[in-house]
């Protein structure tokens, strides 16, 4: 099976075996959140497909109790909140507005729902939504299924298609897929595991006469129990998010007037350019936030840097224990023009044993020490050469920042890695796939009525690393069993 | 080439009748049509050149979906079979799969006298060696002794006949099947004709005499009483045969491994791709040199010979090592080869040329069916046998052709996957390749697919009104298993009885539904809670137990089906210019103007279109509608 793979590790192809099957092509329910990413007053998400007014049944409480979305006449509004049927709290104050089919953007059932902005609450609504019947939707699938429905006029379908084409040639942010990149390889593991679950099974089924060593039924048990912990902790990283919701913590550390603002600076220059999706991003607090290619840079104690860049003072030792401390990556300045001090030298004690990077700053004036003395004397860390007056030297300093966090020597951990709202739902789709295999198997079900969910499991897993599996369980069938007569 | 006109015209000419030409025969003669039927041998016509059996899981299913259909093969193998059992048994319903030992002589002359006892249908032995287009469209055959039969509809069903080329070692000679005479020029003609011909292979293993076996070193493998394929035929009850299982041995191993140079298939002289599924015995020990034995059926070829077939042990190894070979087996250290194993190459269809109806795309009213679309199989090839038999005639009475859905029969996956996707070896049908598996079981093929049957025209009012009987009588049943007057009430003797039943106890009332889905209580249990159980045939109680136990499953299934149905609905125009699709990769433009999908679901699954294709295909057929002045898009 050849179907294309896009750049993103994005993919909107289900799997069954002997068939490929769209999400696209579903009558399903779709949903995203619609407001551009980034801070604001509300945010609005948007579900629309058959099941939206049952979503909304089962995750909006109105004031008045009573009501229920789904009884309510086309273009109303109704306030309330969006409560998580699972742990039954509220998460937010929302209106709801709703529109009957077809008049409606897409020509479908909506249901709208206004959050308060910032993008964690409009997440964790997203959430609930998914986890009760819909699907995130694709890019542009709101219009496509507008334009299908009758709702767009031609001049617009041409746009659609545009946007159905980017997705899969803009390369995104690039170190977001690398990461991703990781999160693939933890799936093809489990993907590899529920494979061969698949092939064993299924070659048992079309060979009943042939010889196969058979899992027994605990064996069988024990690795569907395998895939399941694995997905469940994948899915719990997902929800701690570190990274990607508070950012990687970086300080920038250096004797006074090594050029640590102005290396802020440049990185705040940056960020007007890229605006980072962090809730919660203000100036003013002693945070700032840099988006370097799609990773979540925190630049923590700023304003302790903008004090010190004014004064010259000792550095303050205590503090940059704390700093170091706290921080996932270190930012080291030197000053090639005055040369390696001892104050130099204390600093580096105390953070050497931490992820650092040294940037040697100015080298558009004269050299104190010889290149060599400088690399000898910090050699168990990347070193970079830079001219921030000249700005010279800043794109190599962030690939290194990259290289640095995507080499793992920064502890990322699994938790980090799912980012994607999508990959999320995708996972948990696999999840209650094989929660449902377990089952069959725990009541006593015969192996094809096992396959049906694992088949499910491994289709969601697809949708994640953009591959089918349909051709390779039959590869898999017969490399594996020796079958036939 | 001269050539004298035969005074009758045909409606449907069939070129071979093996398993696929039989079927492809009989459909359009009963559905009225003047139709002709060509074989090389009159005395092969249904011959089973391989093994001397039907059914397994997937392929059984494709026997009841025959015979639903109104096709004969079920039929034929239930009047002349030796032997039957019921296979899977420990697995799910969806994958039982009936296994028939056939006498083959016996399931010749029957399905031979059945063609020749049909109105309308004409049978000859005849070569034929040209198709004659004109225009693109079909006009009739040209055969070797020089007649012109004029058809309006002309069916291949050659099997591996075009250019067979049998190979036995370093023996080697152009011959069809069971050394038959081989079919030099039919596909020089179709080369001719533009069509894609590709170069496939298959194989077969010895057949030893029975006086020089020793069954008491086998283990035996009885048959079972109360089967039959046909929903029509009463289960088989004379006195069953018996199949043998035996084993090879390292030794045996060691002789293949010591010839491996003189093997077709490593020595390059084989060129054809065989099939994975069905590998020759030298394949296995090559591929699988770990496994110490492999398993042999020994399976009588009839009543009346005393030719046992060894099934597992196909070769094309040379004769002289076969019989080295074959006397390490246990049970088989005396014995004599009646005919070697061989493996043959023959010419077939790149079935991408095919449209779904089975017709070619490139000349109209030819359609080809079984081995030459790419397939194996006596299964597969009867059931395209019988659609394109069906579609034939269907064209030529103005009616809408058949095409059986995914999600609807066994025969739909097969040919959808042939003409939608191509083989890169011969095909077998396998239950695993069908997405819909629990909707697509063997025991309710007649409820799938007999009223289509009947629309057809091949099944009869009396059958038909047996099958609506069977149906009223499952629903009835439904409505009182269901109905809460017959409520099971947690009593004393309730208890005590599921508790004999090794099922859990009761704390309220419950309808009889509830606890007929418990695994551990059958139909007849239910006779204990209940006073007014209605009685029920076997076939009856087996659908009712089906339906209600696995109920939660078939819903599921049944839903993914209505999801994706609204796709497979979504006609394509067939005048669309993929050229002027330029939103879409050159790749996915190549592929959908070489298949010609039908709908969005079957564009979906060809291989090299994205869902960005088919997203951008979308978009390019509503605004196609538009232009012509449609309304939008069908909802």
């Amino acid at each position: 099976m050849d179907l294309v793979i896009n750049p993103a590790g994005i993919s909107l192809l289900g799997y069954v075996l002997g068939g490929v099957k769209m999400d696209i092509l579903k009558e399903d329910t779709i949903a995203a959140i619609t407001t551009p990413f980034g801070t604001g007053g509300t945010g609005k998400i948007r579900i629309s497909g058959p099941g939206a007014f049952q979503i909304g049944d089962k995750i909006f409480k109105s004031i008045n109790k009573n009501k229920k979305i789904s009884e309510q006449k086309t273009y109303t509004a109704h306030y309330g909140y969006i409560y998580d049927p699972e742990t039954a709290k509220e998460v937010d104050e929302v209106i709801a507005i709703m529109m009957r089919k077809p008049h409606s953007f897409t020509g479908e059932d909506v249901l709208e729902i206004d959050c308060h902005g910032g993008m964690t609450p409009l997440r964790a609504v997203l959430d609930i939504v998914l986890a009760n019947g819909g699907r995130i939707a694709e890019p542009g699938e709101f219009s496509q299924r507008a334009f299908l429905n009758g709702r767009l006029d031609l001049a617009q379908a041409e746009a659609i298609i545009d946007i159905i084409n980017s997705k899969t040639e803009k390369s995104l942010d690039l170190a977001l897929n690398q990461l991703n990149g990781k999160l693939s390889t933890k799936i093809d593991q489990i993907k590899e595991n529920a494979v061969e679950l698949l092939a064993h099974l299924e070659a048992a089924i079309d060979y009943p006469e042939d010889e196969i060593a058979g899992f027994s039924a605990a064996e069988l048990g024990d690795k569907f129990l395998q895939i399941k912990l694995e997905l469940e902790k994948l899915i719990s990283s997902s929800q701690q998010g570190k990274i990607y919701k508070e950012g990687l913590k970086t300080v920038i550390v250096g004797k006074p007037n090594v050029g640590k603002s102005s290396l802020l600076n440049y990185f705040l220059e940056e960020k007007r350019a890229i605006v980072t999706d962090i809730p919660g991003t203000t100036r003013d607090v002693i945070e700032e936030y840099v988006n370097l290619k799609g990773i979540p840079l925190k630049i923590i104690d700023t304003a302790g840097i903008r004090e010190t860049a004014d004064e010259v003072e000792k550095i303050g030792v205590e503090r940059t224990r704390n700093l170091a401390e706290k921080a996932d990556l270190i930012l080291f300045m030197v000053d090639l023009n005055q040369g390696i001090t001892t104050e130099d030298r204390e600093i580096y004690q105390l953070i050497k044993d931490k992820p650092v990077i040294v940037i040697a700053n100015k080298t558009d004036l004269e050299f104190k020490n010889t290149r060599q003395e400088i690399l000898t004397e910090f050699r168990d860390h990347p070193l970079l050469w830079i001219s921030l007056l000249k700005e010279e030297g800043l794109i190599e300093l962030k690939d290194s920042i990259l290289s640095e966090i995507l080499a793992e020597k920064i502890d990322l951990d699994s938790e980090t890695i799912i980012t994607k709202t999508r990959h999320k739902d995708a996972l948990k789709s696999a999840l209650s796939a094989i929660e449902k295999v377990i089952v069959s198997h725990e009541t006593g079900m015969p192996y094809d009525f096992l396959t049906i969910d694992l088949k499910d499991c491994l289709n969601s897993l697809g949708k994640i690393t953009g591959e089918t599996v349909a051709d390779d369980i039959l590869d898999r069938i017969f490399s594996e069993f020796c079958l036939g007569k | 080439m001269d050539f004298h006109k035969y005074p009758k015209e045909y409606d449907v000419i069939v070129i071979g009748a093996g398993h696929a030409g039989c079927e492809a025969s009989l459909a359009p003669a009963r559905m009225g049509l003047e139709t002709l039927t060509l074989t090389v041998n009159l005395d092969h016509v249904a011959f089973m050149p391989c093994n001397p059996s039907l059914g397994g899981p997937g392929k059984s299913h494709i026997v009841r979906e025959i015979d639903a259909l109104g096709g004969e093969m079920a039929r034929n193998m239930d009047k002349t079979m030796i032997q039957i059992r019921m296979l899977n048994t420990s697995k799910g319903p969806a994958v039982h799969g009936l296994r028939g030992q056939s006498d083959k002589a016996a399931y010749h002359r029957r399905m031979k006298q059945v063609l020749e006892q049909q109105d309308k249908l004409d049978l000859k032995q005849e070569i034929a060696e040209e198709i004659v287009v004109e225009n693109g469209q079909v006009r009739g055959v040209i055969t070797k002794t020089g007649i012109f039969f004029a058809g309006k509809k002309v069916i291949l069903t050659t099997g591996t006949f075009l250019k067979g080329r049998i190979i036995i070692g370093e023996a080697e000679f152009n011959a069809g099947p069971n050394q038959q005479y081989p079919a030099n020029k039919l596909s020089g003609s179709l080369k001719k004709l533009g069509i894609n011909l590709r170069r496939f292979k298959t194989g077969t293993p010895p057949r030893v005499s029975k006086r020089s076996l020793d069954f008491s070193k086998m283990e035996p493998q009885p048959g079972e009483t109360g089967l039959s394929f046909s929903f029509d035929s009463e289960p088989l009850s004379e006195e069953q045969v018996m199949c043998y299982l035996t084993y090879t041995t390292e030794e045996t191993h060691s002789i293949i491994r010591d010839n491996k140079m003189r093997t077709p298939l490593f020595s390059g002289v084989i060129e054809g791709v065989g099939p994975r599924y069905c590998p020759s015995i030298e394949d296995k020990v090559v591929r699988f040199p770990d496994k110490n034995r492999h398993q042999l059926f020994i399976e009588p070829e009839g009543l009346n010979t005393d030719e046992y077939y060894i099934s597992g042990l196909s070769t094309s190894l040379p004769h002289d090592v076969q019989i080295e070979m074959a006397r390490t087996i246990p049970g088989l250290e005396n014995v004599e080869i009646m005919r070697p194993g061989y493996a043959i190459e023959y010419d077939c269809v790149d079935p991408e040329e095919l449209k779904l109806d089975l017709e070619l795309k490139k000349i109209k009213g030819l359609y080809t069916a079984g081995q030459i679309n790419g397939s194996s199989g006596y299964e597969e090839a009867a059931g395209q046998g019988l659609i394109a038999g069906i579609n034939a005639a269907l064209s030529l009475q103005d009616r809408e052709a058949v095409i059986l859905k995914r999600s609807q029969a066994y025969i739909g996956v097969l040919i959808d996957d042939l003409v939608t996707k191509g083989t890169p070896e011969p095909y077998r049908v396998m239950t695993s390749r069908a997405e819909y598996r629990l909707l697509l079981r063997q025991d309710n093929a007649d409820q799938r697919l007999t009223p289509l049957g009947k629309e057809i025209g091949l099944v009869s009012e009396e059958r038909y009104q047996k099958y609506k009987n069977k149906l009223t009588a499952i629903k009835n049943i439904i409505s009182y298993l269901r109905d809460p007057e017959n409520k099971v009430n947690p009593t004393a003797e309730v208890r005590e009885k599921l508790t004999d039943l090794s099922s859990g106890n009761l704390s309220k009332p419950v309808s009889l539904e509830k606890l007929l889905r418990r695994p551990e209580i059958s139909y007849a249990d239910l006779k204990f809670f209940t006073d007014g159980l209605p009685e029920a045939t076997a076939d009856v109680i087996e659908q009712i137990e089906i339906q209600v136990k696995y109920k939660g499953y078939i819903d599921r299934q049944q839903a993914q089906v209505d999801q994706f149905r609204k796709m497979e609905e979504k006609k394509i125009p067939v005048e669309i210019d993929y050229d002027k699709l330029e939103n879409l990769r050159l790749e996915a433009r190549e592929k959908l103007a070489k298949i010609r999908p039908l709908s969005i679901g079957q564009a979906s699954r060809i291989s090299g279109v994205s869902p960005a294709d088919i997203s951008a295909l979308m978009i390019y057929l509503e605004q196609y509608r538009r232009n012509q002045g449609g309304n939008t898009s069908g909802n």
